[in-house]
């Protein structure tokens, strides 16, 4: 689905968060903000809920414990019993190190697939980016606009009023 | 949401230790003494004394290290003088975590942490009791705490001899030994020292020239205390177990310590708050705390479980005698509370602390730091009693012990607490741990 949207570019990410406040505070929603790297604060300002992706890790850990569990007590203790050292065939201790191991993987694997799915970051030949400066030293908020594009004027005004250096209108083809 | 007026600021707060607080430390003491008498009557009585014979023969073939010829000195004594080496121990590693504290955050440049940092001076305030406490129970009571102190132990021809351990001669002996717990407590104590007059010249001056000393110091005590604090561990609790040695133990006893202390930290901030105290400290503070001792906690089970695992599997019977004393030895007696170590050092705050919210809650991170506190208190219970009283040990004594320490720990805790600022207030990154945000 394409939109259009308002791009205000910023040098500086106190401005930006400043901006962020104020333009919100305006009554205006902001799409998203894009930076160069993690600015602190951001979360807040924009009003961005909390994550649900940890309570999916918890499940995906849950998952790779009993996957390992079960692995190694099937193997070692039915399907192919051996005598390791003396142990017995299920030795829980012994079978600690994997279960930690598998638990990590999959909390790990499980967490980037599903955060990159919500998300729509996954990898793909043609990644749509707003600005391709905000990979490098702008700051950009994203504000979306209407089919008419009417608030434009006023939006550049309000974030050139709150530090913007320049605001450019682009359409964006979105997940 | 996020506090981005940068207009607020901390200012100097001074703590009042009010009478009612120091009446609590004084009831503590004297509730620690009564149950103190109580077990030391029981003891002498000898309420439950039929285990003894039981507990004599599972000693006996728990390995040679436990067959020890215990000369003179009854039960009651020296449970009693065992019991103030463990809570010694553990007072003065937990007190000593608080200077450690301090300097992990100074070389790593941290900020948040200053909102606290006055908490960590103060802990390390038991340092000094400590070390004499450590000084007499050793003069006083070291036969009764480690084996390699007996008489004739090193000496071929001798009836109490035994070759392993004079083997050890050249690193267990009383000289060489006081002389290392000297330097370990010296150079603890001189650290803690300086890094609380640094501090205490900043408050007064101000200028970023404290700031920098303190690092320099800090990182010279942090080469230190690794070490010292590895070998401290050697001598005061692994040599209880005199035939047995396990190369993990070093970290092992930093781990409990650590997270003790960290918990210990977060416990006295959430009771400062809670007492209308330290006005800049938010849940951004505790949820790091939190996160640090959610941390450690894992850390600490992961080096029990290293230590654990490659003696469950190699088996052999000079390291396994270390586990099977507590794990059925004696009766069993040891049994229950090695798995309740387990359950609550590791299990009990790695599912209280695992979500953000508990983190920020003041009643929980409450919770699991006093179950910290008591977990690793047992777990050095776990490690001193077996192969000092083996069959004979107790409860009530120990407790009683630990309360009366618990009492006189917070008395000079909160006089150093009360003796300067609770905030820094020339501390240069002093402005980062107000605003700090998680």
């Amino acid at each position: 689905m394409t939109k259009r949207y308002a791009l205000g570019i910023f040098e500086d990410e106190d401005v930006l968060l400043h901006a962020v406040e104020n333009v919100r505070a305006a009554g205006v929603k902001v799409h998203d903000v894009f930076s160069p790297y993690p600015v602190h604060g951001i979360d807040d300002a924009l009003g961005i809920e909390r994550s649900r992706l940890p309570i999916a890790a918890f499940f995906f850990g849950m998952t790779g414990l009993a996957f390992a569990l079960w692995m190694q007590i099937y193997m070692l203790g039915f399907d192919w019993p051996m005598i390791i050292g003396g142990k017995p065939h299920i030795a829980l201790p012994a079978f600690i190190p994997v279960a930690f191991e598998l638990t990590v993987f999959f909390t790990c694997h499980g967490m980037a697939i599903t955060f990159f799915t919500i998300t729509g970051l996954y990898p793909r030949p043609k990644v749509p980016v707003m600005d391709v400066r905000s990979t490098d030293d702008k700051f950009v908020m994203a504000i979306e606009l209407d089919e008419t594009s009417s608030q434009f004027p006023r939006l550049t005004q309000l974030l050139r009023d709150n530090g913007a250096s320049e605001v450019n209108q682009k359409e964006m083809t979105t997940k | 949401m996020a506090t981005l007026t940068h207009q607020d600021s901390a200012t100097a707060e001074q703590l009042v230790v009010t009478d009612g607080a120091r009446k609590t430390f004084i009831t503590i003491i004297v509730a620690g003494v009564v149950v103190l008498i109580i077990g030391l009557l029981a003891a002498i009585m000898g309420w439950g004394a039929e285990e003894h014979a039981a507990a004599g023969e599972a000693a006996g073939h728990a390995g040679a290290g436990a067959s020890a010829h215990h000369e003179g000195n009854p039960v009651w004594l020296k449970r009693l003088l065992v019991s103030l080496w463990h809570s010694n121990v553990f007072f003065l590693g937990v007190s000593t975590i608080g200077t450690v504290f301090l300097a992990i955050n100074y070389v790593a440049y941290a900020g948040w942490s200053v909102m606290v940092k006055r908490i960590a001076e103060a802990l390390s305030a038991w340092v000094i009791p400590g070390a004499v406490i450590m000084f007499v129970v050793f003069l006083i009571g070291r036969h009764d705490i480690f084996h390699w102190t007996h008489e004739g132990i090193m000496e071929k021809g001798n009836p109490n001899y035994d070759a392993i351990i004079a083997g050890k001669s050249g690193f267990l002996n009383i000289p060489f030994y006081l002389i290392r717990t000297i330097i370990y407590l010296g150079i603890w104590a001189y650290f803690s020292w300086k890094l609380r007059q640094l501090s205490l010249a900043e408050d007064q001056l101000g200028g970023t020239v404290w700031f920098h000393k303190s690092i320099n110091a800090s990182a010279l005590f942090l080469v230190l205390y690794a070490v010292t604090s590895s070998m401290a561990a050697w001598d005061w609790v692994m040599s209880v177990d005199t035939h047995w040695f396990s190369t993990m133990f070093g970290w092992y006893v930093f781990a409990s310590w650590w997270v003790s202390g960290i918990a210990a930290i977060a416990l006295t901030a959430i009771f400062l708050k809670q007492a209308g105290y330290l006005k800049a400290l938010t849940s951004n503070h505790m949820h790091d705390l939190g996160k640090l001792m959610f941390g450690f906690s894992i850390f600490w089970t992961y080096v029990w479980f290293s230590q654990f695992m490659l003696i469950w599997y190699a088996n052999l019977p000079e390291e396994a005698v270390y586990y099977n004393q507590r794990l059925g030895g004696f009766e069993g007696r040891y049994t229950g509370i090695f798995f309740f170590n387990l359950v609550i050092n590791f299990v009990f705050p790695f599912l209280g602390l695992m979500t953000r919210d508990a983190k920020r809650q003041m009643i929980i991170m409450k919770i699991v730091c006093i179950a910290i506190l008591i977990g690793h208190w047992s777990d050095f219970y776990l490690m001193f009693m077996p192969g000092t009283l083996k069959g004979e040990s107790g409860f009530l004594i120990e407790i009683g012990v630990a309360a009366i320490f618990l009492g006189a720990f917070l008395i000079v805790f909160s006089r150093r607490l009360a003796s300067a600022s609770l905030v820094p207030v020339n501390h240069p990154f002093l402005d980062e741990s107000v605003h700090h945000t998680t």
